[in-house]
């Protein structure tokens, strides 16, 4: 089992949250895992990413390859589109829809979401407005990482217990509300892939 | 053992505890911040109440860690690469004096320069002052030679420098830790009453010294249980990877790399091993993150023997940090990227965020500075640097750590007027009161504004060793009392922030103008962090 996956958004959108869970279901399935981060100066809303690999051999690089991402994951339409030199032929691409615009020559949105749609394995989500529908924007993130579970090679159950993990200190009520988002981002996926 | 995924600048943090540290010195910089700040979470850090507080500068942190060393203790000191420039002078020495306790220096550098302004190899530093030098090639090791290199420093009687890139401080894997944390030294005086005085009778013992234990430093590479020769079937090259370019060159060679590999993450560079390789291989090549030091070792002046191949004959990118693709490209392998990046996609810098104090300072500076032409603004490092950018292109230099008072000092002596430096509290706390103190005393006429956003926030909001202090130093400095002006960094206050500046640039001599309001990530963090403590709702985990 091998899974790269490149996580993109923009500085401050909390992306490695979903590092995180990922990293605790590596964990608990015995897999190796080796992930870069972001630090620093683009955390104040610029372009960040995190190179998330897992796999069942060791693993040598923290950067992945270009042509060797089996998926994308983005919480921003733009920003998906910046890493697709990583991406393999076989790779999708699942990102949110919701543009997060803090520069003045962003493009238009309707270019974006056609890019998207030309690509051959996407899955574009409205994070955003079902993380609000569940009752926080704040869970948006959970939402894309359910949207992106069913191209992970892991078991749904333990991305489950990462986010039981992980949020349990905060509360069960934030327990219930990210794993409704997980589930919420999940079966878009299925039912749009 | 149970393995912990940790950052490399964790695996340091958690190598130093278990290596007996009774105190870690530092001050914040991308990408070596969070091996002070592991620290000071740590639960046996925290137990044994090692010391973990952030220090004024490099410097003091430097001479901090090297009199705990003197006192017989363990300490560990880390900080940025161009960190070690403002340390320069007790790093030097100290490996003139060598140590009591061990002492390992943390330097994490930034090739690529993802949040710094060069990309200076501290390899170099190591060399110059000819001590050993550490560079891990993956987390697991980050651990282990921090744990070990107290113990190697103390039995060489030398500081020993551990050196990593970005790629290994900001990523994560499983690390499996020992079991304890070793015990901290006892208190005890150095047994030579004279090593650590360096006067010149003195010093030229202790120069002899280090000159006499370059065949030991040597010796301990040759036998590091970290440095290996790694054997191949095809001997028309041979590849020596220093720290971290294992992994890149591993990366294309899933089955094994065909050709020898030898391994360098301890220096100096054994000789021996050099040798070995060269002997039984055609060429060489020579991949390693940062300045090609080895490579320029290997071939000397006259570039005589064996082709050496590397940074310096354009086989890999003179600038910039190493990644798999680059490393396929030197050994001529084939790699296929995805698809281009499609032409709309735009380029998106950092920025100030939105609500942040130094908003309020830039717009009321453009105004004022606006009937003066460009050209007038020093700058300093810090998330105000941003202000460089669109929409306030504020600030004509951004070279070091304090520049913005001493740069606009000099510019005032060449005959600039206005000249204004923009500098943060913890940035003058660093390094602006030394700059501060020479314009006083010069009464040299210019305007600083020390955006005050209490908090070192590009770094993730670390307090300042003079936080609510900042005009009481300035007055200690000599500033006059009717010059130093706080304001609440507010767009209520923009009227009177443009007034303020216009009539301090009009009074010839040092007038500090000090706009304050908090960080909003700091304050948000802590709104957060204190509702999480009433159990409350609170965001998820942003970093």
């Amino acid at each position: 089992m091998k899974c790269d996956i490149v996580l993109a958004g923009v500085g401050g959108q909390g992306i490695l949250s979903i590092a995180t869970v990922l990293g605790f279901a590596a964990l608990e399935n015995n897999l190796y895992l080796k992930q870069a981060e972001t630090h620093g100066m683009s955390q104040r809303g610029g372009a960040v990413q995190s190179y998330l690999r897992l796999s069942d051999r060791p693993i040598h690089s923290d950067l992945i390859p270009y042509g060797k991402a089996d998926l994308i994951l983005s919480v921003e339409p733009m920003e998906s589109l910046r890493y697709l030199p990583f991406l393999a032929p076989h790779g999708y691409v699942v990102t949110n829809l919701t543009p997060f615009r803090n520069i003045v020559n962003y493009p238009e949105f309707e270019l974006i979401t056609e890019q998207i749609r030309s690509l051959s394995h996407a899955v574009a989500i409205d994070a955003d407005a079902i993380a609000k529908e569940i009752g926080s924007l704040k869970v948006s993130n959970m939402v894309m990482l359910g949207a992106a579970t069913p191209f992970i090679d892991l078991a749904f159950g333990s991305i489950e217990q990462g986010i039981r993990e992980i949020f349990g200190r905060k509360g069960d009520d934030m327990v219930i509300l990210n794993l409704r988002a997980l589930h919420a981002g999940r079966e878009f996926s299925m039912a749009n892939k | 053992m149970t393995k912990k995924l940790l950052l490399g600048v964790e695996a340091i943090g958690q190598g130093a505890i278990d290596g007996g540290i009774s105190g870690v010195y530092a001050y914040p910089g991308t990408p070596s911040t969070e091996i002070t700040e592991y620290i000071q979470g740590n639960e046996v850090a925290i137990e044994r109440n090692i010391h973990k507080e952030w220090s004024a500068n490099e410097k003091t942190a430097y001479e901090s860690a090297l009199g705990m060393s003197y006192a017989g203790k363990r300490a560990l000191v880390c900080m940025k690469h161009v960190g070690l420039n403002v340390a320069a002078d007790p790093f030097m020495n100290s490996a003139m004096t060598g140590i009591n306790g061990g002492l390992i220096i943390a330097v994490a550098d930034d090739p690529s320069m993802h949040s710094s302004q060069n990309e200076q190899d501290s390899r170099f530093y190591g060399k110059f002052a000819m001590i050993p030098i550490l560079e891990p090639s993956n987390q697991q090791e980050a651990y282990e030679m921090t744990r070990n290199g107290f113990e190697l420093s103390e039995q060489l009687g030398t500081p020993v420098l551990l050196r990593i890139t970005t790629r290994l401080a900001h990523s994560r894997a499983g690390v499996i830790p020992a079991e304890n944390a070793s015990p901290e030294n006892k208190l005890k005086l150095p047994a030579d009453p004279l090593q650590f005085i360096l006067l010149p009778a003195f010093a030229r013992k202790r120069y002899q010294t280090l000159l006499d234990k370059q065949v030991k430093f040597e010796y301990a590479s040759e036998i590091s249980p970290f440095n290996s020769y790694i054997p191949g079937n095809d001997h028309s090259l041979g590849i020596i990877c220093c720290g971290i370019a294992l992994n890149y060159l591993q990366e294309n060679f899933p089955e094994g790399c065909p050709y020898p590999i030898l391994k360098i993450v301890q220096y100096p560079l054994s000789s021996k091993m050099v040798r070995m390789i060269e002997q039984q291989t055609d060429k060489l090549l020579v991949i390693e993150e940062g300045y090609p030091i080895v490579e320029e070792q290997l071939k000397g002046f006259f570039n005589y023997g064996k082709p050496v191949s590397g940074k310096l004959d354009g086989t890999l990118p003179r600038t910039g940090e190493l990644n798999p693709d680059i490393v396929a490209n030197a050994l001529q392998l084939h790699f296929q990227p995805g698809e281009a990046i499609p032409e709309l996609v735009a380029n998106r810098p950092p920025a100030l965020c939105k609500g942040c104090g130094h908003h309020d300072m830039f717009r009321a500076l453009d105004e004022v500075t606006a009937d003066y032409g460009d050209g007038h603004v020093f700058s300093d490092i810090g998330c105000y640097t941003l202000g460089v950018l669109p929409p306030y292109h504020s600030g004509n230099t951004c070279v070091d750590m304090g520049s913005s008072v001493t740069m606009a000092k000099g510019a005032a002596d060449a005959g600039l007027f206005p000249a204004v430096a923009v500098i943060g509290d913890s940035t003058f706390t660093h390094s602006g009161i030394t700059g501060l103190l020479d314009a006083v005393y010069e009464k040299s006429n210019i305007v600083i504004m020390i955006g005050d956003n209490e908090s070192t926030s590009m770094t993730g909001g670390q307090n300042s060793s003079a936080l609510g202090r900042i005009e009481s130093i300035c007055i200690g400095a000599g500033v006059s009392p009717q010059h130093i002006h706080v304001i609440e960094a507010l767009p209520k206050n923009h009227g009177d922030l443009v007034d303020l500046i216009r009539q301090e640039i009009q009074y010839k001599g040092v007038s500090v103008i000090i706009p304050r309001r908090e960080c909003i990530q700091k304050s948000a963090r802590r709104v957060s962090e204190s509702k999480r403590q009433k159990g409350g709702e609170c965001s998820l985990l942003k970093l």
